[in-house]
Parts: C-alpha cells; structure tokens; sequence
C-alpha cells in the first residue's frame, strides 16, 4: 500500500514540479486544440505534424540551431509541401501526409543514427521524459496556452463557423484560409511547447482524446472547450504521477490515463455518447 | 449605412459566364439576371450544374470565363443543402442561428441585442421554442427552417437555396414552399435550385432550366414545355394541365426497355 508520504515525495523535487507543470498545461492546451481539431477531422494533421517537426528537431539540434526555432519552421515546411502536392498532383491530403510526414520522421531518425546521437536524447523526444523538462519549458507551454486561450476567445465565433459549415462561413466573409492558418500555427506551437513531456509519437493522442471523451459527455460546442481541457489537465497531472511512481515515460502513462478516461465515458455515456463518438471522424 | 435595393432592380447580372472543375467544364456561356424581389427556381438533371451556378452568384465559386456583377451593398444569405450538415456537430439551435453574426461582434459570447434578435427570427419561423435544443433533435421541416432562420437574421436581400426541399417530405415540402413564399411578400428575392418540377418549380413564378448551359428561362407556362424539357433531361417528357397547373410527366418510352412487365404466371 502506497502511503501519502510517499505519494507526495516527488512534488520537493524541481525537476518533477516543472514536469508536473508542463504537463498539466500541456494537457489543457491540446484538450483545448483537440476540440478544433477532432470537430475539423484533421487528427491525422496532428498526428502527421509532430511526426514531421521530430525531423526538423534532429537537424537542428545537431546543427547547433534553436530546436524550437528549427523545429518549428520544419513543421511549416512540412506543411507547405502536403499543401502544395494535395494542390497539385492526384493525391489525397491523407495520402500525402503519410509520405511526407513519416519520411520527415525517418530522416530524423536516420541523422540521428548517423551522427550518433550527438547529445540528443532520442527516447525523450519521441517518448517523452520528466527529467527533460526545465523551468524555460514552463513558461514556454503557459506562453503558448495563453496564445491559444487568446485566438480561441478572439476568433471564437469565425472558428466555430469554420469547424461547422466552412463553405458558408467563406460566403459569410470569414477569412477561413487565414483561419486554417492560424490553426496550424497554434497546433504547430502546441507540438512544439508539448513535445518534451508527451513526445512527438504520443502528441496525437493527447490531442484526441480529451476532445473525444468531451464530446461524448456533451452536445455544446462552448462546454466541450472547457470540458476537454480539463480532462486533458487532468490526465497530464495524474499521468505524471504515474510516471514517477511507475518509472515509465511520462508520455505513454499520460495517454494510458486519456485511454482509461475514453473506456469510462464510452461504458457510461450510453447510447447517445457512442453515436455521438460514431460521427466524430478521426483521420 | 445599408441600402435595400429598390424592387425590379437587378441585383445579380450573369453575362457568358462559363465554370469548371479542374479540366471538366460544368456551366458554358450563361447570361441570367436576378432581380430585387424576384422568386427564381433552377431546374435541371443531376451534375447540370445546378449549384455551381448557386455557388457563382453566391460568390464562393469563381467563373472561369465571363462577368459576374453585384449590384453595391447587395446582402446575400445562403441555406445549404441539409445533406451537406454535420448534424452530430455540438451546436444549439440558437448557436447555429447566431453564426450568420460572426462578423459583427468579436465577444463570444452572444449580447442582449443578439439574442433578441435571434429569438425574433426563431418565433418569425414558428421554432422559437426551440432555441435551447441539439440542431439533430429536430424534424425535417424544423432543420430546414433553422437554416432558413441563420441566413435571414444576417438580412438579407437575395436569398440563394441549394436543394431546399431534397430528402423531406411532402408536408414538409408544402410548408417549406409557403414560408419561402411569405418571405418574398415580405420583399426577399428567392434563388433556389430545385429537382422537384411538380412540387416545387411549377409553382415559381420564373424557372431556369439548364443543363451545362441555360436551355430556357421564363414563366412555367413557357418553360415547363415538352421541347425544354427534353432539351433539359435529354429525355422525352410530357406536359398535362391539371387545376390550372402545368404537371410533368415521363412521356411513354419502348416498351422493350420498361423494368417491369407483366408476365403470365400459370
């Protein structure tokens, strides 16, 4: 039996109370992108998204750049290139993001072999590592959630037109690729500022889920906002703990926690939730 | 400042207006005017370009050849196709309504005046009561409606609808038809595109039939003729007069190819 003394250790340690920090803000910023994300059916995007910016983080890293900074215009790149081949040629956007993403993602990994690693830790990147987060890292994921908090109340309105009836939301005069835009560049930073706590393998799902199980408790658009990133706060907290204790990376244990809150609301929801979920599309 | 265009005045002009999709041409050389107060139905087989053209005066699809105006301050509100919704979306009624206002307030949430004004548009329609409700714990007519009540509460001046009346029944399509006929007393222009030649077009007092191009435009009486229409369907039909209103009907074809035949069973 796990005592409270025990429970409470590892909150007097720094690295943990960043890691903590990280993650539970982590978790309410891609609670609160998921919902955009899940509502558009652009899971994949994400998915695909942080496999491509391991690439750019492997590159920079070794070249001595910003990861941040490099990373981050890898992810633009990828993005561009989807677009402009979806444009251009006979191919799918899903399609499209498999190759470039995942071959984004290869080459990260092959630079990473070929130079030895140099002073990269592979496994945190894609798994995720309490011990990697520091105090830059928190103010970091808080400068990025409140970015987000404030596109998301700023453009609140032209975003739920957009995630509902794009079309009609154009002929409305709502700037909708300005709009996709500005999603991206806030799901890109989100990857980004989240990466060292769930890893770029895991990010998806962080992003996913808590929007999926919001969406089974709820039919208001305003309620599964703040609904999915507390249950995704909820599962970075308590996903955290569990690394510690469990000695797992914290990515997988956070979205071990997601998974268990998704069987809850699937078993509890009812018909309703699981019809509602039956539309939610997840590429 | 707005201007409400004075009645007769065109509103939209269409001059050899052409479209396409990729390598696909959908609309060749199409001259249509739409006029203030007007109450017009475009008519025509599948793929004939029906929404394109809706789409082309909306303004979210670009001819590809050709001129297309709008006459100044002209307000446009769209209804599209109850298909085309994600009715699982999690959105009210009264959300959805509010959306037409997108551009006007930057607040999330909805002001005094907003919610007034919705309420307004909700009772006008007879689906007041309804505001708090899931946009899919609605009947036909009642979904068709919200979507009506969104595009009116930007008021507009031309109302454009695709396919108002697909996939509901006949009550619902009658009180779909009276609404949009009370709301062109009331001074809205009504363009709607439409399968439907008896239920729906044959009580429009102006009907554009096309196919690719436009084959004929005018009252029914002169364009619900068996020469358009064939030209329209590629397809012989037939017109008969019932209660002073043109019916359409499938002109008799080869016996040989009819599906069903009656057969001696011994």
């Amino acid at each position: 039996m796990i005592t409270l003394d025990e429970l409470t250790r590892p909150f007097q340690y720094q690295f943990f109370q960043n890691g903590l920090m990280v993650a539970t803000v982590a978790g309410a910023l891609c609670g609160l992108i998921g919902v955009y994300v899940v509502l558009r059916s652009m899971s994949y995007i994400g998915h695909g998204l942080s496999h491509a910016i391991f690439g750019g983080f492997a590159v920079s890293a070794l070249a001595g750049i910003n990861v941040f900074v490099g990373a981050g215009l890898w992810g633009l790149a990828s993005a561009l290139a989807v677009s402009s081949v979806t444009r251009r040629r006979p191919i799918g956007s899903d399609a499209a993001i498999g190759v470039i993403t995942t071959a984004s993602f290869a080459f990260g990994l092959a630079v990473l072999q070929f130079s030895g690693g140099a002073d990269i830790n592979a496994d945190a990147a894609l798994f995720g590592n309490v011990l990697g987060v520091s105090r830059g890292d928190v103010w970091l994921v808080c400068g990025v959630t409140l970015f987000a908090v404030a596109v998301i109340v700023l453009r609140y309105r032209a975003m739920l037109f957009v995630a509902f009836d794009p079309e009609v939301a154009e002929a409305s005069g709502v700037p909708v690729a300005r709009l996709d835009a500005l999603l991206m560049l806030v799901l890109a930073s989100s990857i980004l500022a989240t990466m060292n706590v769930m890893g770029v393998t895991l990010i998806a799902a962080a992003l996913v889920v808590p929007a999926v199980v919001a969406r089974m408790m709820t039919s208001s658009f305003s309620t599964m906002l703040w609904l999915s990133a507390l249950i995704g706060a909820v599962c970075g907290f308590v996903g955290m703990n569990l690394s510690y204790h469990l000695d797992v990376a914290s990515g997988p244990t956070i979205v071990l926690v997601g998974g268990t809150f998704f069987v809850v609301a699937l078993l509890t929801s009812g018909v309703t939730g699981r019809r509602r979920l039956a539309h939610v599309d997840a590429h | 400042m707005t201007v409400t265009p004075a009645p007769g005045c065109p509103l939209l002009t269409l001059r050899g207006v052409a479209a396409s999709y990729g390598e696909g041409r959908v609309l060749t050389d199409v001259d249509l005017d739409v006029s203030s107060g007007e109450f017009v139905g475009i008519v025509g087989p599948s793929g004939s370009g029906k929404s394109t053209l809706l789409k082309i005066l909306l303004g979210s699809v670009t001819p590809s050849a050709g001129t297309f105006a709008r006459a100044p301050g002209v307000r446009l509100s769209y209804v599209p196709q109850v298909e085309q919704i994600n009715w699982d979306f999690p959105v009210t009624v009264a959300q959805c309504v509010l959306m037409s206002r997108v551009t006007r307030r930057l607040a999330p949430w909805a002001s005094k005046t907003e919610k007034a004004d919705v309420a307004r548009v909700l009772d006008r329609l007879g689906i007041g009561e309804l505001a708090g409700r899931h946009i899919r714990a609605l009947s036909g007519g009642q979904q068709q409606r919200v979507f009506l009540a969104r595009a009116l509460l930007a008021e507009p001046d031309l109302l454009l609808l695709d396919e108002p009346t697909s996939g509901v029944d006949v009550r619902t399509r009658h009180e779909v038809l009276h609404l949009l006929g009370e709301l062109n007393e009331q001074g809205i222009g009504i363009v709607l595109t439409t399968h439907d030649l008896n239920g729906i077009a044959a009580h429009l007092p102006r009907i554009v039939c096309i196919n690719g191009r436009v084959i004929g435009a005018g009252s029914p009486a002169e364009v619900l003729v068996p020469e358009v229409l064939e030209a329209t369907y590629g397809s012989p039909m037939e017109v008969l007069e019932h209660g002073g209103m043109r019916v359409v009907v499938d002109a008799p074809i080869d016996a040989e190819v009819l599906p069903f035949r009656r057969t001696d069973v011994s």
